[in-house]
């Protein structure tokens, strides 16, 4: 269980992990580098449903918001022309901010599987508008062209992957990390343990916990948001299946429970276990991918109820 | 005038379709608070096992008559018992009075186990046995043609939804649950044996959610994948319906069944979608369902 | 008679075929400490949640400092000044506490919470531990609360309900489930340090030693309705009262 002195503020941490991904660069092979960034944009979604799991809540539907990045990006990109990497992150933030903030008048007073269920119906209506649009290419989606930033093009020799795209990606996701331990830190995030743990009493201490539930689930959408706009970026493609589909929310759902709610960094580091071992798995054992999800799940579930990250937190023996 | 009977016809079999594929995932909940995900799961060995038994004995005796439901039915009671006290003795057990949330994830990796052990039993291929569904002909209704099967799912679901709401009104087994679901510590403490009610609750819904995949082995083309399609079908019927309640869920099943045939009739692209719109508007309005209770808390 | 604090006019409540409240009109002025007394179900902890904002009254009006707060929300009651305590002590069950205090603290009157701000801050951290040497919880401050006695979650409960500084609380049974040797104990440190911060107190008792021990006036429910308002000699002897709430009973031996 995370109680409340283990949120401490890592700003040294997130800034030596980025540096040390940059200076990286040079000598991670390609592979190597794009499971760096997928692992980067994936963790964004995880660590959104992180904030909502500190407040006692699981959204069975994070997917929409991945799909309502992605596709902003995608969208922008394809109809609009727009080949800047940091407007394109701006204008899938700004599109899931705005539905987050209208939909969360409709979640916001609901919790538990209610709240889980409510979100897996928003994705599966977007998932279902998409797959039957033709102009964005139905089920098949459509594709994306190569990201700029500020007037910057990569040659043509260079693959999707170029440095400035994976130090866009780097420096980002550190800049949201570090803004989301701070937040975590602040009586928002101890309003959201408030929400977990005894909602009535939140609101006698005079927190509106609808409001602070409506907060998290903005913060979350935008996170998740992001985190499609890299993936379009670094895949890009983008499909309805690979974004808004059910099965999709649920492996974000497993990385958050995976990496656990300990830390800003543990969502990332489950995303990376995560696509290491789908890598290997769909490469060695292709048939046995999601028994080994199922399975690690359930052990996660039964004997490690805080998440890799409480691993981290038992070896530093401040567990007790 | 005939497409207003074709659209009441065509909603009542499809409704009856989805009350017996998601009433097992009502009635699990209403006794134990488990949300079960691999409910998709049983759904899809029921069907694959029914499919793969009416392969078998069609292969071997061409004319095969009236048997095949009842390998049907051998199908589903043997996937639910034996999948069933697998999921509650071998994971539930040990993670009841754990939040339900939790609950819920501990089913779905049951479920994502699951579906690679489909896979790795079935394989790839798709399974087809369109046998059963042909043994009643077809019937007329207001000049149109219809599967006598399809049509008789609508009084044996039925039959199946009055069976259950008398065993749980008019028998004393029955009465013993309600005093469970109403309150475990009390139940326990007057006696009764809340672990075997939840054992036995789960393996009824478990060869409920079997019989499903089996009695729609026939409709449909089983290949991997069914289950997680269906699973949040099932759920929107529960949860529109409230959670728990078997009326609910034939009153859900009952909507979007309606909501999907005109959707098909009308507007044939919202087809996809149109269950969790309905979905969506019933738990914005009252979030434990039409016939859910919210729940009250002493202070 | 001086300025009411609080006033309620005609307040009734009903749910389904049960009233709850009915007609109750009853005014307590700055610095009173009142003593709700009456049967269960008679309409005590009803006529909390309407004044704190939890239920909406059907009928009649809330004034609280002669600003009609009827129908506003248990944040807005909260900001307005009317705190209170429940029968089951409403804690965060995970943590500590110390972190119940420090949460409670540093999260209160926070509508929409700043993020920039870190919550753990040496004011914040010293209010915490001020108000656990207040009521005496500080022996208990690294134990998480699931784990503590009735009477510390009892005392912890009251505390949290006063951070912010209320004009009014309201403490709906605070020393039910306390062992009458503890009660008096108990009673009288909440008492005092609610008399040292000034609020005006209304509190619902079974327990009438306690009542005619620590209320200025006391205010009997019968059915949802005032059965009698006054001081304690005059409603602990009113034959009604006896009757229908007090019980007749034998004096304790055990009274000292």
């Amino acid at each position: 269980m995370t109680t409340l002195r283990n949120i401490r503020p890592t700003t040294a941490g997130i800034a030596l992990a980025a540096a040390a991904l940059l200076g990286l660069w040079p000598l991670l092979p390609a592979w190597a580098a794009h499971t760096a960034a997928v692992s980067l944009g994936g963790g964004l979604v995880a660590l959104g449903l992180m904030i909502l799991i500190r407040f006692g809540l699981v959204s069975f539907g994070q997917g929409l918001f991945f799909a309502i990045g992605g596709y902003a990006a995608a969208l922008a990109n394809q109809f609009l022309g727009i080949t800047d990497m940091l407007v394109l992150s701006v204008a899938g933030i700004a599109a899931a901010g705005t539905i987050a903030w209208a939909l969360g008048y409709i979640v916001r007073g609901h919790r538990g599987i209610f709240f889980a269920m409510l979100n897996l119906a928003f994705s599966m209506i977007l998932f279902g508008i998409l797959a039957k649009t033709v102009a964005l290419g139905s089920t098949d989606g459509f594709s994306v062209g190569v990201p700029t930033l500020l007037g910057v093009a990569p040659g043509p020799e260079a693959g999707r992957l170029t440095f400035v795209l994976f130090g866009f990606i780097v420096i980002s996701s550190a800049l949201v990390a570090w803004m989301v331990d701070r937040i975590l830190a602040s009586p928002v995030g101890y309003a959201g343990q408030g929400v977990r743990e005894n909602e009535l009493r939140l609101r006698y201490l005079g927190v509106s916990a609808r409001g602070a539930v409506h907060l998290a689930y903005i913060m979350a959408a935008k996170l998740a948001a992001l985190g499609g706009v890299f993936t379009v970026l670094l895949i890009g493609h983008v499909t309805p299946e690979d974004t808004a589909y059910w099965t999709k929310s649920g492996e974000f759902v497993f990385v958050a429970i995976l990496g656990g709610a300990g830390n800003v960094a543990a969502p990332f580091i489950a995303q990376t276990v995560f696509e290491l071992v789908r890598t290997f798995a769909l490469q060695y054992v292709p048939e046995a991918w999601q028994m080994l999800l199922g399975i690690t799940l359930l052990l996660v579930i039964l004997f490690l109820p805080g998440g890799l990250w409480s691993l981290v937190d038992r070896l530093r023996g401040r567990n007790a | 005038m005939m497409a207003l009977a074709a659209i009441v016809v065509d909603s009542l079999v499809y409704a009856s379709w989805l009350f017996i594929v998601s009433i097992g995932l009502t009635l699990i909940f209403g006794v134990m608070n488990v949300l079960n995900v691999a409910h998709g799961s049983l759904y899809a060995l029921g069907a694959y096992t029914a499919a793969w038994g009416v392969g078998m004995y069609v292969g071997g005796a061409p004319d095969a008559g009236y048997v095949l439901l009842a390998i049907m039915l051998v199908a589903a009671i043997v996937v639910g018992v034996l999948v069933g006290i697998l999921i509650e003795r071998g994971v539930l057990r040990w993670v009841y009075g754990r939040d339900e949330i939790v609950i819920v994830l501990a089913t779905y990796a049951v479920f994502l186990v699951l579906e690679d052990v489909m896979k790795l039993i079935f394989g790839p291929e798709s399974y087809i046995a369109f046998q059963p569904r042909f043994l009643f002909g077809t019937v007329s209704v207001a000049g149109i043609p219809y599967v006598g099967y399809d049509l008789l799912l609508v009084p044996l679901v039925a039959l199946i939804g009055v069976g259950i709401w008398a065993a749980i009104h008019r028998t004393r087994p029955g009465k013993l649950l309600i005093a469970v679901i109403h309150d475990r510590e009390i139940a326990s403490a007057l006696g009764i044996n809340v672990a075997r009610f939840f054992t036995v609750t789960f393996l009824c819904g478990a060869i409920l959610g079997a019989l499903g995949g089996a009695l729609s082995a026939p409709l449909i083309s089983v290949v991997p994948g069914i289950g997680v399609e269906l699973i949040v079908l099932a759920f929107a019927v529960v949860v529109i319906g409230g959670l728990g309640s078997v009326e609910g869920a034939a009153i859900g099943a009952l909507l979007v069944g309606l909501g999907r045939t005109a959707a098909v009739f009308f507007r044939p692209e919202l087809e996809l979608f149109v269950v969790f719109v309905v979905m969506t508007v019933v738990l914005a309005v009252r979030p434990e369902g039409l016939f859910g209770k919210p729940q009250t808390r002493r202070i | 008679m001086p300025e009411a604090l609080l006033e309620t006019r005609g307040l009734g409540k009903t749910f389904g075929a049960v009233v709850a409240a009915e007609d109750v009109s009853v005014s307590v002025a700055a610095g009173e400490i009142v003593g709700v007394i009456g049967a269960n179900g008679a309409g005590k902890t009803t006529f909390c949640n309407m004044v704190t904002g939890y239920l909406t009254p059907d009928r009649g009006r809330i004034l609280f400092r002669g600003t009609d707060i009827t129908g506003c929300t248990v944040g807005e009651a909260t900001a307005a000044g009317i705190h209170r305590s429940f029968q089951i002590p409403q804690l965060f069950p995970g943590l500590t506490v110390y972190e119940n205090l420090l949460l409670s603290v540093g999260v209160f009157g926070h509508r929409r919470p700043p993020w920039w701000k870190p919550l753990v801050r040496p004011e914040i951290q010293q209010e915490a531990r001020r108000v656990m040497e207040q009521y005496h919880i500080a022996d208990s401050a690294e134990t998480r609360v699931d784990r503590l006695p009735q009477g510390v979650r009892k005392l912890l409960d009251i505390a949290m309900a006063m951070v912010g500084g209320p004009a009014m609380i309201l403490l709906d049974e605070p020393t039910s489930g306390i062992s009458t040797e503890e009660k008096f104990d108990v009673m009288g440190n909440v008492i005092d340090a609610l008399r040292s911060s000034g609020a005006t107190v209304l509190f619902v008792e079974h327990d009438m030693d306690v009542v005619g021990r620590y209320a200025d006036r006391v205010i009997a429910f019968r059915e949802g309705r005032v059965l009698a308002d006054g001081t304690p000699r005059e409603v602990l002897e009113n034959p009604a009262v006896i009757e229908h709430v007090v019980g007749r009973r034998p004096p304790r031996p055990t009274d000292a």
